[in-house]
């Protein structure tokens, strides 16, 4: 290393802020979908450097599907107070009226209903025409293939076969009226590298991460987290407290928690160097049906 | 425990120092590039087991690779993709070893994916180009070294697979290298390296081989784990192409981007392009610190002593040391569309966070990216390369590619689509002797816009008409022109004052220069809209008869002149009823003295959008039709 060189971690962010800069500079209506898990955590951070000493240009937006764990919202308060966030919170008010819920409806038609249309929705509502999202391009098959800026069309939906080329650092960010983009800036980041930057930076994340005793039912295999009543009784009355982590944050229902003593983030990457689930098994939703990440993803989910 | 927590800390530390190699693997389906990259990331260790179980698991349904695992697998993400087993774009792969970490761009070796393969390469530092040591150098290695060399990657590595089943002969080893060199002298790649390998049985992947005592190199992996890189960037020319203009308030004014090459230091004389005023670096901003120099690909935020106007696309540069400033330039081009390259067009260029537009005005040669041999063609298709001329409408600020691969590269965006329909590596400056005749140096930029002491409506109300044009497109020999020339008489007689445009009358003085190709064709044209905007903008109303042969050139041309007072009019002629009519043409054309010919050798797209469509022999009532057009839109008369 020279001094003329940047390490691993340093490129990356350097990338990502060339993107969301782009982004700024080519759109009208940006905004950053916020997840409240830790790669949106490293994105909102990963935006207030770009923009740095101004303030992030564009709003954040995050999908309540009404599912989400408690702490997670507690977190998303705090911190849109504490940093000033221009922060929009929207939800399918149709769905959440007449109760969809995964313990009601089953996993695939609440995501669908209430995470991907109510994303559809959202987005429409605004009149965005780019949105930020978290994904990684080491999470999933299907993302490994998708472009930093991309494409979709006036029903959000993503064509594998119809991607425009992307070269270079040179994004394409021309769209017709009702197109939009979705732009992954941290596309290139591992799942090591999530966790190094957080700890690089200290950007804080939702406790749930860190193991603590914890009221769980395992159903099906799968440890799902008591977060409060609307989880039947049947199950409620089946909770143990184990020592637990969650490795992504969603819906509560269909979030597995793995049992872990990480309280601290290097504890977190010792584990997971030597764990033998990779990071989505977790989720519930991907089991649902063969590629199902990829149909999602044709269906405007990210 | 403690222990254990110090080496979690210590790992990561280490870890966080790492630096990041990307490189692209090219070859073919069968040659095992995917087996290498499954191995890579499998024996270092970054694969969790449950995308084992699932790689083993799918296996069993669709795998060609038998009982073993099919590595392959673990990287064709797509659904469809997997079913005819061929990867078809670019994926992107990662893992990292204890000294690096690595990005792999995963791309396709067939024929039609060229595409891919360059998309892959732009943002590569080392290439890995498979050859099946069976069949040795063939047609695609020779395609893909080519294109690694046209893309600039400067480390090659030569992974020499399958020596398993050559058992494992330094001789087939040696013949392959050899006829590799002799072909790859003709390129441009300074450091080439070989490696015989098994990617099935591992050899010479992660371990050494046990089977090939005679190589003495480096395994793969290490190999990519020691190669050094970091002096490829340029850190002598300082371009630094403004991406975002940072105003949080009315103190701070900083000047966002990405270091394309060069060092930018606090205190350094920075000349800003274009407009070429001086100033001083006064602060280097990042989020963490201020800093006193940055370096390629930092992202910073810079601040100048001085209140100098600075937008997006203008750059940074030290005083000394320019970079081209030029609306032309010659490029190799590779064409990513899946639609036939059109000269008429006028594209969306983008270059280092510069935007304009672009014209390609001369197509120098094509290459056969197989034979690497050149051929004269006028038109470009998917996955095809060639040397082009390009001209945009403002100055772009550019060095060659080869010196440069942030300010030498750029992308063509369809105007109508948005596609990204061609990228491009700059090659030099043309030298301004080889510019087609046509082309000005003028700078749009230093023209100031006068402005009449006339309002349009004062006009209008003189003249009783409105300044717009009437269009009419059809063949040569439709009866166009009759149409035009009665048109004016009648409009004349009414009172009203028309111009007649028609290809004689424009090709005799103004454009005489210009010939019939397709690109001189549609420049024709270009001239014809701006003298119809001159006109129309005098309240004076243009007929316009010319061959107009398709869409995108009749879009154009309704842009320039506007919308809202461009009329077409289409005069549907039979090619028989063309042919009978004016003969002389056709003939030269069917003799092969003459071609370019819409309706013959150039296709003629019937219009989608005209506002009224004639036929040829009906001359006195398509004229009233136009009259009574004119009065119901309030063209002429206004009143």
């Amino acid at each position: 290393m020279n001094e003329y060189s940047l390490t691993n971690l340093r490129e990356l962010e350097a990338e990502a802020i060339h993107i969301i800069r782009e982004v700024a500079a080519e759109f009208e209506n940006p905004v950053m979908l916020y997840s409240i898990g830790k790669d949106s955590s490293v994105m909102v951070r990963l935006a207030e450097k770009a923009f740095y000493p101004g303030k992030v240009p564009f709003p954040l937006m995050h999908i309540d599907s009404k599912w989400k764990f408690k702490e997670m919202i507690d977190f998303r308060e705090k911190y849109a107070k504490e940093k000033g966030w221009d922060l929009i919170v929207h939800h399918n008010k149709e769905g959440f009226e007449s109760g969809v819920g995964p313990f009601s409806h089953g996993s695939k038609v609440h995501t669908d209903l209430m995470k991907t249309q109510a994303l559809l929705a959202g987005l429409d509502k605004y009149k965005f025409d780019a949105a930020f999202g978290g994904a990684r391009r080491d999470e999933e098959k299907s993302r490994a293939k998708e472009r930093i800026f991309s494409f979709r069309d006036k029903f959000h939906q993503w064509d594998p076969k119809n991607q425009r080329p992307e070269l270079w650092n040179i994004y394409n960010a021309r769209v017709q009226k009702g197109e939009s983009i979705r732009v992954f800036p941290i596309s290139n980041w591992t799942e090591l590298d999530i966790w190094q930057y957080i700890r690089l930076e200290n950007i804080p994340i939702v406790p749930l991460y860190f193991a603590k005793e914890r009221p769980v039912v395992d159903m099906d295999g799968s440890l799902i987290m008591v977060d409060d009543e609307r989880m039947p009784k049947e199950l409620r009355d089946k909770a143990e407290m184990r020592k637990v982590r969650f490795r992504t944050l969603g819906c509560y229902p269909l979030t597995g928690a793995i049992e872990s003593d990480a309280e601290t983030i290097e504890e977190i990457v010792e584990e997971m160097m030597t764990v033998t689930v990779s990071e989505r098994t977790t989720r519930v939703i991907d089991f649902d049906q063969e590629a199902s990440m990829e149909q999602k993803k044709r269906e405007g989910y990210f | 425990m403690t222990d254990k927590k110090l080496n979690i800390q210590d790992f990561l530390n280490q870890d966080q120092k790492k630096d990041l190699l990307r490189l692209l693997t090219a070859g073919s389906v069968d040659d095992g590039k995917s087996t290498l990259i499954g191995r890579l990331m499998f024996d270092s260790k970054m694969l969790y087991e449950d995308q084992l179980e699932a790689l083993q698991r799918d296996s069993k349904r669709v795998g060609h690779a038998g009982e073993d695992i099919d590595y392959a697998l673990l990287l064709d993400g797509l659904k469809a993709e997997r079913e005819q087993g061929i990867t078809i774009d670019v994926a992107y792969r990662y893992f990292s070893t204890a000294k690096r970490k690595f990005i792999i761009a995963d791309t396709p070796g067939h024929e039609q994916y060229t595409r891919n393969m360059v998309t892959g390469a732009s943002t590569a530092n080392l290439a890995i180009i498979l050859i099946d040591a069976r069949y040795g150098v063939i047609t695609q290695t020779k395609r893909h070294t080519f294109l690694v060399s046209l893309l600039g990657i400067k480390h090659v590595v030569v992974a020499i697979n399958k020596m398993d089943l050559v058992d494992f002969s330094q001789q087939t080893f040696d013949n392959i290298r050899s006829d590799y060199e002799s072909f790859v002298a003709q390129l441009d790649i300074p450091d080439i390296n070989f490696i015989p390998i098994s990617a099935l049985k591992g050899d010479n992947v992660v371990e050494p081989s046990k089977n090939m005592d005679w190589y003495h190199g480096n395994c793969m992996l290490e190999f990519l784990e020691t190669i050094h890189i970091s002096s490829d960037r340029n850190f002598t020319d300082l371009r630094y192409p403004v991406q975002y203009v940072l105003r949080p308030d009315i103190k701070f004014r900083g000047f966002s981007t990405s270091v394309a090459s060069g060092i930018i230091s606090k205190g350094d004389e920075v000349m800003v392009l274009p407009s070429l005023k001086k100033s001083k670096v006064k602060s280097i901003v990042t989020y963490d610190k201020e800093l006193d120099y940055a370096f390629p690909p930092q992202s910073v935020t810079v601040t100048l002593e001085d209140e100098i106007d600075i937008s997006r696309g203008d750059m940074l540069v030290h005083p000394d040391n320019l970079p081209r400033i030029e609306r032309q330039f010659e490029a190799m081009l590779v064409w990513m569309d899946e639609t036939q390259m059109n000269l008429s067009t006028q594209f969306y260029i983008k270059h280092a966070n510069n935007s304009a537009k672009a014209r390609i005005d001369q197509i120098k040669y094509k290459v056969d990216v197989n034979t690497l041999e050149k051929s004269n063609n006028e038109n470009f298709n998917l996955n095809e390369i060639g040397r082009v001329v390009i001209t945009t409408t403002k100055p772009m600020f550019f060095d060659p590619y080869k010196k440069n691969r942030q300010t030498g590269s750029f992308i063509l965006i369809d105007p109508v689509s948005h596609n990204t329909c061609a990228v491009g590596m700059i090659i030099d400056r043309l030298s301004s002797k080889n510019l087609p005749s046509r082309i000005t140096d003028v700078d749009k930029e230093n023209i100031a816009m006068g402005k009449s002491l006339i309002q349009s409506g004062e006009r209008q109300e003189k003249l009783n008409q409105k300044g717009e044009t009437i269009w009419i497109t059809g063949l040569h020999g439709s009866g166009k022109n009759e149409l035009a020339f009665s048109l004016e008489k009648k409009l004349f007689e009414n009172g009203a004052t028309a111009v007649l445009l028609d290809g004689s009358s424009v090709r005799f003085g103004i454009n005489r220069e210009l010939d019939y190709s397709p690109a001189d064709r549609a420049e024709n044209l270009r001239r014809v809209a701006h003298i119809c905007k001159l006109l129309n903008d005098q309240g004076i109303i243009t007929i316009c008869s010319f061959i107009s042969r398709n869409d995108s050139l009749r879009k154009q041309i309704a842009e320039i002149i506007g919308k809202e007072r461009f009329h077409m009019f289409y005069m549907n002629a039979p090619l028989e009823y063309c042919k009978n009519n004016k003969p002389e043409l056709y003939d030269l054309v069917e003799q092969g003295k003459a071609k370019n010919l819409p309706g013959v050798d150039l296709e003629y797209e019937k219009p989608t959008n005209a506002k009224m469509e004639f036929k040829p022999e009906e001359n006195e009532s398509n004229i009233d039709k136009i009259l009574d057009y004119l009065a119901v839109n309030k063209v002429f008369p206004t009143k």
